[in-house]
């Protein structure tokens, strides 16, 4: 007996004919495997070594002028020099001491005055911190969404299926989470867990973004819960829960995935801001969110590397994922078209 | 001269890049001035694409008519016209009514501004000139109170009187040929026989033509001159109504006349398309209808009622009482059918049976035992012994399980079958007893057809082996050839499991070709029990006269 192509099947063939989408689905799967590569530490397992001089420029602008280096200045500057401004300098003995430290550390080792991509402050490699940052961007965006998009679809079946006080809860719930501006929203939740790290960030985002999606699955629940075949199964006998999870989610999942990907989006965004404020993930890691707040000051001395290699490696994942979600949105639901 | 005359149509509908459909194939048909053109035919036929074509209305992105097409109204080819002429002809010379009134209509504009804008689009009526005359053609479509209809929305006026501001809107403009596609289809029977008397008035009053084109063959009988009858995008027959109803020649005419329930016998099969285009013509016998008065009762409702409440204002509830305490039996073996129109309550007295809805009072007793008060539990094993099959094939069957999915869960849940391979061979066995192929089984519901599906949903209800049939307007959405098989298949069923049947329909032939007892409903109230004979030639209620005088057809039996 041969099997019928299912719904998933044939959206997927109307998805293989959006070359935009598939190209799209490259880019997000080259993304996801850069991802788990680096997570399981096959890749840049390095990317806190200082292997340059600070601030080494990508190669293809050549190395700098020893001046430039704050290592060579306080090298090069006799200590008697200072006195001559007759104020004596109260960071004299800090900077005396990393002075020595840098001097120390380059006499146990030879740093790369070039690197392809460029290094930041502390002489990493900006190319291996953009990879590494994606890995903690798209895990964040991934799970967050993830988490968001369960307790929006169980909460939206709970309260567009039963309806009554447990919709009323929900929905009660629901107002007090928009009616706060979100960015606030996230930053009080942030402030009150007060512990920098990439579960916090992701519980954040999880526990604060599922509104939007219960509201949708809660008004396809409601529109299924009324029609014929749920009822057909409650006349054969179907347990509510069966109704809600085996008759109607098959029924709504299109909305789900949609929104699912959509959030994925939004999330890496809000990553980004959260740790461009300082609230997001810790100084031990990066992401592409604390790459922008670094480079927001080295800007002013000129040092574009960083901001342009976290802003590239974000809007070509950001891109791609919407339109993926664009594609994806044709295939499942070919009636918008 | 004719009017308009359509010449060698064809139209291809591309389904992707590589399909095509031919949805009508070259037909020619001429409507003279002043008459009515029947056009009949099933889903699929073509004859709402013919009206489509006609209108200037089929969709630019996927329709393609074929070159040698040609639409003569007076004189001019309708498909070479440019848009703006076209437009200009469409709604004042030739204009058109849907089957669904309300999404005809804007919501959000009132019934006086809908009209008054077809008058000031086409007649370039000033606005003070253009209420009056809506005024005027309220009246003339016989709304009650046309001063108050003007301000109303759509929303506030029922089905009928829905149709009759589209009507309204549709003769504003004096138009020489109105076409009507499927008008009455989505009306109540009384409601349906006052918009035919209302567009054949109109048709003898404004001295215009109507193409009427309609599925049921038994309403071209009192409205049309000529019919047209269609099969699958062809032409079969066409004459005078006289002729076609007298003499049929093709056999697919004939198959169409003979397979709605005769209302003066009772054949023991109704024919079905595939005896006459086969040849073999209808099977003999009669049936014998009605109760001996000695059976025994299976399932009987006392007092049923139901109400349902609705919010009004901050605190405010308004009660609507759908059924308003019914009682009645119904026979082992035996079918109970129920009639009455829209908001009679009928569907809802399925539902309460079934307790998928929650009583407001009264009770269901099973074999003596009242279902109403058990706990969920217990009501459990009764939910195997009464089953339902809804109206529509196309809501009733989750689309994302397969056919085998669809009958295997009933037995999952009840632990019907002995594991996996003993229900697939049950669900193999009902599918070939609903008459259905066995690779159906791996199959998804929207690869089959409305008749199909409906055959599915009766193949799942008989996976628990019920006792009770609740048939809730199970062959109302069917084309009538595809009823009468399904009718035939109902009751081939009930001869073999000696099934109870609750069978509610608004069809009073139907009804009578099926039921034993027939109930009457109307506004949540039985108003008549009696046996089928009896109700049809000595109703009692003026409510059952009133239906029985609307049926369609009934005029020539």
């Amino acid at each position: 007996m041969k099997a019928s192509p299912g719904v998933w099947l044939l959206a997927w063939r109307r998805f293989e004919r959006d070359r935009l989408g598939l190209a799209c689905l490259v880019v997000v799967l080259i993304y996801g495997a850069v991802m788990a590569a680096s997570a399981a530490g096959w890749i840049v397992r390095d990317w806190s070594e200082e292997v340059a001089v600070t601030y080494a420029p990508p190669t293809f602008l050549g190395p700098e002028a020893p001046r430039a280096a704050p290592a060579a200045v306080a090298e090069t500057a006799p200590p008697g020099a200072r006195e001559d401004y007759g104020i004596p300098d109260p960071l004299a003995d800090d900077l005396a001491e990393i002075a020595r430290e840098l001097a120390g550390a380059s006499a146990t080792e030879t740093r790369a005055a070039t690197l392809a991509f460029g290094a930041d402050k502390w002489g990493r490699d900006v190319l291996k911190k953009a990879v590494k940052g994606t890995e903690t961007s798209l895990f964040v965006g991934l799970v967050a969404a993830a988490l968001a998009a369960f307790l929006g679809t169980l909460f939206g079946a709970l309260a567009g299926y039963q309806g009554g006080w447990i919709d009323d809860l929900f929905n009660w719930l629901y107002s007090v989470f928009t009616s706060i501006p979100y960015l606030l929203l996230v930053l009080s939740v942030a402030a009150v867990v007060n512990q920098k790290g990439v579960l916090t960030v992701i519980l954040i985002l999880g526990l604060t973004g599922w509104t939007g999606i219960f509201r949708l699955i809660r008004a396809e629940y409601m529109k299924h819960k009324v029609r014929e075949y749920v009822l057909a199964a409650d006349a054969i006998g179907a347990s509510d829960g069966r109704r809600m999870f085996v008759h109607i989610l098959p029924n709504v999942s299109h909305v789900v995935l949609v929104q699912l990907s959509l959030h994925v989006v939004l999330f890496i965004k809000s990553e980004v801001i959260l740790s461009f404020l300082g609230f997001g993930v810790g100084v031990d890691t990066v992401s592409w969110g604390s790459m922008l707040a670094e480079a927001q000051s080295e800007l002013i001395l000129g040092k574009w590397w960083q901001i342009a290699a976290a802003t590239f490696a974000m809007a070509v994942l950001v891109t791609a994922f919407s339109l993926l979600t664009d594609a994806l949105r044709d295939a499942l639901d070919p009636r918008l078209k | 001269m004719s009017l308009l005359s359509v010449r060698d149509l064809a139209v291809d509908f591309r389904i992707d890049e590589s399909t095509t459909l031919r949805a009508v194939k070259g037909i020619s048909f001429d409507i003279a001035e002043r008459s009515t053109v029947a056009l009949v035919g099933e889903s699929g036929s073509g004859k709402s694409v013919t009206a489509l074509a006609i209108m200037g209305l089929l969709p630019r992105e996927n329709a393609r008519l074929h070159p040698a097409s040609r639409i003569d109204y007076l004189g001019r080819n309708l498909l070479g016209l440019p848009g703006r002429e076209l437009r200009a002809l469409r709604g004042a010379e030739i204009s058109m009514i849907f089957q669904e009134p309300m999404s005809s209509l804007n919501p959000v504009f009132t019934v006086g501004f809908q009209i008054a804008e077809a008058l000031k689009q086409h007649r370039a009526l000033p606005a003070s000139q253009a209420r009056p005359r809506a005024l005027q053609l309220l009246g003339e479509v016989g709304l009650a109170e046309p001063q108050a209809r003007l301000g109303a929305y759509p929303f506030q006026l029922s089905g009928g009187e829905q149709q009759r501001v589209m009507i309204a809107m549709a003769i504003a403009c004096e138009p020489k040929l109105l076409i009507a596609d499927e008008p009455t289809t989505a009306l109540d029977v009384t409601v349906q026989r006052q918009i035919l008397e209302l567009i054949a008035g109109l048709q003898a009053r404004r001295r215009m033509s109507v193409l009427f084109i309609t599925h049921d063959l038994s309403l071209v009988g009192e409205i049309a001159d000529q019919v047209v009858v269609m099969r699958d995008g062809e032409i079969r027959e066409q004459g005078s109504v006289e002729k076609i109803f007298a003499a049929p020649q093709d056999p697919y005419t004939r198959a169409l006349l003979a397979c709605r329930p005769p209302l003066d016998r009772r054949p023991q099969r109704l024919p079905v398309i595939d005896d006459f285009m086969g040849g073999t013509g209808p099977k003999p016998g009669e049936r014998k209808r009605g109760l001996r008065g000695d059976e025994p009762i299976i399932l009987e409702a006392r007092g049923l009622a139901k109400s349902f409440y609705f919010r009004e204002g901050l605190f405010g509830k308004r009660e609507l009482k759908a059924v308003k305490g019914a009682s009645f039996k119904v026979a082992k073996g035996k079918t109970l059918g129920v009639v009455g129109e829209s908001g009679s309550g009928k569907t809802t007295v399925g539902l309460l049976l079934m307790r998928l809805h929650k009583a407001s009072g009264g009770a269901v007793l099973f074999e003596g035992r009242d279902l109403l008060p058990l706990p969920p539990k217990a009501a459990y094993s009764y939910k195997r012994r009464i089953q339902i099959v809804f109206q529509n094939p196309y809501a009733s069957l989750n689309p994302r399980f397969t056919v085998g999915q669809i009958l295997m869960e009933p037995m999952q849940i009840h632990g019907v079958g002995s594991g996996e391979a003993g229900r697939r061979a049950l669900s193999l066995e009902l599918l070939d007893k609903v008459g259905l192929a066995a690779d159906s089984f791996a199959k998804y519901p929207h690869e089959f057809s409305g008749g199909q599906r409906q055959r599915i949903a009766i193949a799942r209800a008989l996976t628990l082996r019920p006792e009770v049939l609740i048939c809730d307007e199970s062959v109302s959405a069917l084309d009538v050839s595809v009823q009468a098989q399904l009718l035939n298949l109902l009751q081939d069923l009930q001869d073999e499991y000696a099934m109870s049947y609750l069978f509610i329909s608004h069809d009073l032939a139907v009804v009578r070709y099926m039921a034993d007892q027939v109930m009457v409903m109307k506004d949540g109230e039985i108003v008549e029990i009696a046996g089928p004979d009896e109700i049809y030639s000595d109703p009692k209620h003026p409510y059952t006269r009133l239906l029985l005088s609307s049926m369609p057809g009934r005029a020539q039996q």
